[in-house]
Formats: C-alpha cells, sequence, structure tokens
C-alpha cells in the first residue's frame, strides 16, 4: 500500500512482514526509529511470535541475535557507527557461524571527531567481516531488501547487512509502497535452520579450529559467499516478480549506454546523480551510472561487463581509507582489469556534507576534460587545509604528494 | 518541482511541519520528499527542514538550496542564520510574526519579490489560542496553502487528521484553517488595495 512515510517506518515494517522471531537492539541514532518502531509493534502485539530484547549494549545485540540465531529463530538487530564498532567482535563470530542474521546499519560515520551524520565509514569498516554487504539507493529498495535479506541469509546460512544512509534515507519522509504481510508471506517462507542448536541432537557450532583446518573453513566461507553473485540477482529477479519493481541485485545501471564516462556510487547519492546525469546527457555530455548494491561479495564480472565501451569511471565514495584514498575504487581496480578504462576516485559527503548537484556537475566537467587528478575531496575546504599543513609543515615538503582538489 | 525550506529552532515542529507538508502533497495524489537538517535535537537552537512536492518520483536527496518558498517559524532567526539564502526569483516568504516585514528589517526581500509573495501571520498567537501551545507549524500550513495554492487546505487538513487523533486533531485543523482565512483576506486585501 503506498504510504508517505518516513524511511525508518518503511524499514520496520518490512521486518516486521518478514516474521523475525527475536529481535535484540541497542538504540543509536541514526538507527533508533527503526528499532523503537519494532520494540513498539511487539509491544502492541502487531508484531506477534517476536521477542524484542532491549540490550545493554551492541555488543550484546549482537551476541543475543547469534544465541537466538544458533537455535533457529529468525534474528534481526540494527546498528550504526560506533555501535557497529562495539559488536565488531561478535559481527564475525556470527558471519563465521554461518548464522543468518539480518542487520540494518543507518550508516553514519565514525569518530573521532564525533559526528552523528552519514557517511559508509561504520560499514565499510566491516568489508572484511564475511557478511554479505547491500546498499540501498532509496527507501523503498531500503524496504525491499530487507526481506530479500532474510531470504538470501537464509538459504545460503550467512548474515547480511542492509546498509541505508542514516538521516538521509532513515529520517527522510517518502511515497513508499508499504509491503503488506500477506505479500511477503507469499514471497518469504518460514526459515529452516542448515544447523541447530538442539538438546536432543546435540552439535557444537563455533569451537575451535586449528591450523589444520582453519583455512579449509575460510575457503569454505568464500565460497559461500561467491555463491551469493547468483543467488543475490535471483531473489532481486523473484522479488520483481512478484511486486513489479526492481530492488535489490548485484548493479544497477543507468543510462550507460554508450556512455564515455560512468560514475559508480553506493546508496543514496544515486538518485541525485540520476538527476546530475539527466542534466548531463541533456548538454550532450556522454556520461552514464553504475550503482554497487552489493559491495560483499563484490561483482567483478559483472561491474566489468557493464562499464565495456566506456573511457572512463569515476568512483564517488562515501568513506575514506586514510593512507589509501577510496575503498571501493580498490574492487573497481580489480574488475577493471584487462581494460584500457582510466580510473578516478571522488571522496565526498563524509561526515554529512551535502553531495550537490552543482558539485557533481562541476567535477564530473573536469572528469570529462580529463582534468580530475586521481583522487578528489569533493567541496575540500583548501584555505582551511593549506592554513594547518603551512603551520605544521612551514617548508613544504608535502607539496608533491598532496592530492589537488 | 516545488521546493520548501522551513527554519525554525528546536521544539517548534520544524521536521513535523515539513513532514505534514509532504503527506498533505501526497494525499494530493503527488510526490513529496520531507527531510530535516540532521542532528540538532536541542530545544532553541536553529533547525532546517525541507520538502520536495512534484508530479513525478523525486530522485534527489540533497538539500534545498533554492527554495520556491520560505517558512520562518521563528524571525528571531533573521540576522543570525541566512534565512534568505538561495530564494528563487518570484518565490514566496512566509513569516511567523505580528511584526511587519519593515520592522523586521526585510524591506529590501519583500520590494524584490512580487506582490503578495511575502506574508506575515501571527502563528504563535494563533496555535496559542487554538492548540493551547505556542507551536506554529500547523498554522503556518494553513497559511502555506492559501499563499502558494500549492496544496489545498483540505489536504492540509487531511495531514492533520492522519498525524493527530480526536480533540488534538480539531484544534490543529482548526488553528490551519484560522492562518488560512486570514491570509486569504490579507491577500485580497493586499489585490483590492
Amino acid at each position: 500500500m503506498l504510504q508517505q512515510v518516513e524511511g525508518s517506518k518503511a524499514v520496520a515494517v518490512a521486518v516486521a512482514a518478514s516474521r523475525p522471531q527475536v529481535i535484540c537492539a541497542y538504540p543509536i541514532s541514526p538507527q533508533t526509529h527503526i528499532v523503537e518502531e519494532l520494540s513498539r509493534m511487539v509491544k502492541s502485539g502487531e508484531l506477534r511470535g517476536c521477542e524484542y530484547v532491549n540490550m545493554e549494549s551492541e555488543f550484546a545485540a549482537m551476541s543475543g541475535v547469534i544465541g537466538a540465531s544458533a537455535v533457529g529463530a529468525r534474528s534481526y538487530t540494527a546498528t550504526a557507527s560506533q555501535g557497529l564498532l562495539y559488536m565488531v567482535e561478535a559481527v564475525y563470530n556470527a558471519s563465521g557461524m554461518g548464522l543468518p542474521i539480518v542487520m540494518t546499519v543507518a550508516n553514519r560515520a565514525i569518530g573521532a571527531p564525533i559526528n552523528i551524520w552519514n557517511d559508509h565509514g561504520d560499514a565499510m569498516s566491516q568489508r572484511d567481516s564475511g557478511w554479505i554487504q547491500l546498499y540501498a539507493t532509496s527507501n523503498q529498495e531500503a524496504a525491499d531488501m530487507h526481506v530479500q535479506a532474510f531470504k538470501i541469509a537464509e538459504e545460503l546460512s550467512v548474515p547480511v547487512m542492509v546498509c541505508m544512509d542514516g538521516f538521509v534515507l532513515t529520517h527522510a519522509t517518502e511515497r513508499v509502497d508499504v509491503l503488506e504481510q500477506d505479500a511477503v508471506d507469499a514471497f518469504l517462507p518460514p526459515y529452516s535452520p542448515r544447523q541447530l542448536l538442539d538438546p536432543d541432537d546435540p552439535v557444537s557450532i563455533g569451537s575451535m579450529v586449528g591450523p589444520e583446518a582453519f583455512t579449509e573453513v575460510r575457503y569454505l566461507a568464500h565460497m559461500r559467499q561467491l555463491e551469493a553473485l547468483d543467488v543475490i540477482p535471483r531473489v532481486a529477479a523473484e522479488f520483481a516478480a512478484q511486486f513489479g519493481r526492481d530492488s535489490g541485485g548485484l548493479l544497477r545501471s543507468y543510462r550507460t549506454d554508450g556512455a564515455e564516462t560512468i560514475v559508480i556510487a553506493l546508496g543514496s547519492v544515486f538518485g541525485t546523480l540520476q538527476d546530475v546525469i539527466d542534466a548531463e546527457r541533456a548538454d550532450g555530455v556522454s556520461v552514464g551510472l553504475l550503482g554497487v548494491t552489493s559491495f560483499r561479495p563484490f561483482p567483478y564480472e559483472a561491474t566489468h561487463a557493464a562499464v565495456q565501451g566506456a573511457r572512463r569511471v569515476v568512483v564517488i565514495e562515501r568513506a575514506l581509507a586514510v593512507g589509501a584514498g577510496g575503498i571501493v575504487a580498490g574492487d573497481v581496480r580489480i574488475a577493471l582489469t584487462g581494460t584500457e578504462i582510466s580510473q578516478r576516485t571522488v571522496i565526498a559527503g563524509l561526515g554529512g556534507r551535502p553531495i550537490t548537484t552543482t558539485s557533481l556537475r562541476e567535477m564530473l566537467g573536469r572528469a570529462v576534460r580529463d582534468e580530475l587528478p586521481a583522487l578528489t575531496f569533493l567541496d575540500l575546504d583548501t584555505g582551511v587545509v593549506d592554513r594547518e599543513l603551512r603551520r605544521l609543515h612551514p617548508v613544504d615538503r608535502f607539496a608533491d604528494v598532496l592530492p589537488q582538489t | 518541482m516545488f521546493q520548501v525550506r522551513i527554519h525554525g529552532r528546536g521544539g517548534q515542529g520544524v521536521v513535523t511541519a515539513a513532514e505534514l507538508l509532504s503527506v498533505a502533497a501526497f494525499r494530493a495524489g503527488r510526490h513529496a520528499q520531507a527531510f530535516p537538517s540532521f542532528g540538532s535535537e536541542r530545544t532553541g537552537a536553529p533547525v532546517v527542514s525541507f520538502c520536495r512536492i512534484a508530479d513525478t518520483p523525486i530522485r534527489s536527496h540533497e538539500p534545498v538550496a533554492a527554495p520556491d518558498a520560505l517558512i520562518i517559524q521563528d524571525v528571531s532567526l533573521l540576522g543570525r542564520v541566512d534565512v534568505l539564502d538561495g530564494l528563487v526569483p518570484g518565490g514566496f516568504l512566509l513569516l511567523n510574526t505580528m511584526r511587519s516585514p519593515g520592522e523586521l528589517g526585510l524591506g529590501t526581500a519583500a520590494a524584490a519579490l512580487p506582490a503578495g509573495h511575502l506574508v506575515t501571520v501571527p502563528a504563535s498567537e494563533l496555535a496559542m489560542e487554538h492548540v493551547g501551545r505556542p507551536v506554529p507549524n500547523v498554522p503556518l500550513l494553513g497559511a502555506f496553502a492559501a499563499l502558494t495554492g500549492l496544496i489545498s487546505l483540505e489536504s492540509v487538513i487531511a495531514a492533520l487528521e492522519e498525524r493527530f487523533a480526536g480533540p488534538l486533531a480539531r484544534s490543529n485543523t482548526a488553528a490551519a484553517e484560522a492562518a488560512y482565512q486570514l491570509v486569504v483576506k490579507e491577500t485580497a486585501h493586499a489585490a483590492a488595495g
């Protein structure tokens, strides 16, 4: 049913319609509205058959859903930023034990300096945690992807992180086709665990593995996640067949046919970029857009195929690997192996700085003229950083290595 | 696409105003998007919210830089925050105040706008009278409907009835209607004069 709702509420309704049996959570901005709404739904009886546990920390929240999932309950949690960092040890345990937990990450910057606003630094820090990571471009997609996430997670016995931009999506009120119970029931079968802690049929999960088998365990986890490269698009196709719209999948192409320059991005900036691409195309500039929905596993082959024919790609990243530059850029570089396509990386939107059409168009203009440096910080206040660098280094010894803007 | 920016202070319902406006537009069959300028959840701190209204799906998620209409819920922000920044030529300016634009130092801004595009409403007083709390957001939405014609008073009331229940819905509706009628009269007076 079409509703004008806040993104957090649309996600909470989608999670509830997925019939979770245990939710353990600890509130943190900008995730709070999601778990508050789920808590309210459990208390009011709108969400039946579910135990909601308000834990004492994020570490406890993840530990709680690990226990619940291990005894065969469909389990869900949500967090952001420092909260995700605080649960990290348990995050790795969830994937290591192959527990199909679904977690929303309402993407937010990591401190210090403390900052409550949006970027992808939190989820990117869990790049190698063994979780599948899906990034939503809109609130409709965020809601839809949660239902898909349970299906993907349970089929593969791998946990799934659904990443949605904090505040930009979680706190935006938009038109969403809110998922209804009957439709979700038809799409998502009841959870049938692959492994189960059962006193009548005892097994151990997550016991110690020595050098003789640890590599094999990791290898199998890797192969399992590569299977997701088939499962994710298949589940998205099943969803499209039932609900009539494209949500999820591996990649999302927009006007890439014949494009000389292709912008690659994750998350909600995709919509702003669609407007930018339309404006540039109207001005005769040959540009297209590729959204990465599945960051883990990274769809190398599909990315390689999607940018064929382009002369250059520009990767826009809402996170920074200090001392290296882009994070997604490294994966794109691998995907471009064997092509002549040049690559530029743009760090944008850190700590909630708006990514504006004006700045994106100015940046794209430089990109198509081949004037963009390899690494660019969008809207960097050069006056401030130059002053600080000069204060720290009276001799301009970093002049050659500092990124130009 | 019609873009609105709302300025006020924490506690004045700035975020709720944008949400209600988007719901009113949605009820009228249009696409709408509302979102806050995030984070300053402190009573009294300057707060900004945004609303976009269009006939086609809204894809952008950037803040509104060039609003077609500005709603200023607290005129004490004038001179402290550049609330008029980016207002498009021919745009609308709606202020919660009992003072005149001249008294507020808005003479130049008023002269630059088309006749009847700058309107002042005693929204806090109307809210106090009808709702019993000086929260100006709902009367300003009634005034916005009358000023811009972008949404109808009926759509605003539908949004209020979706948000509030019982007596609170009725009192807020009365406050919105009162502000709506004030602006209709003021605009008619300006047109006649």
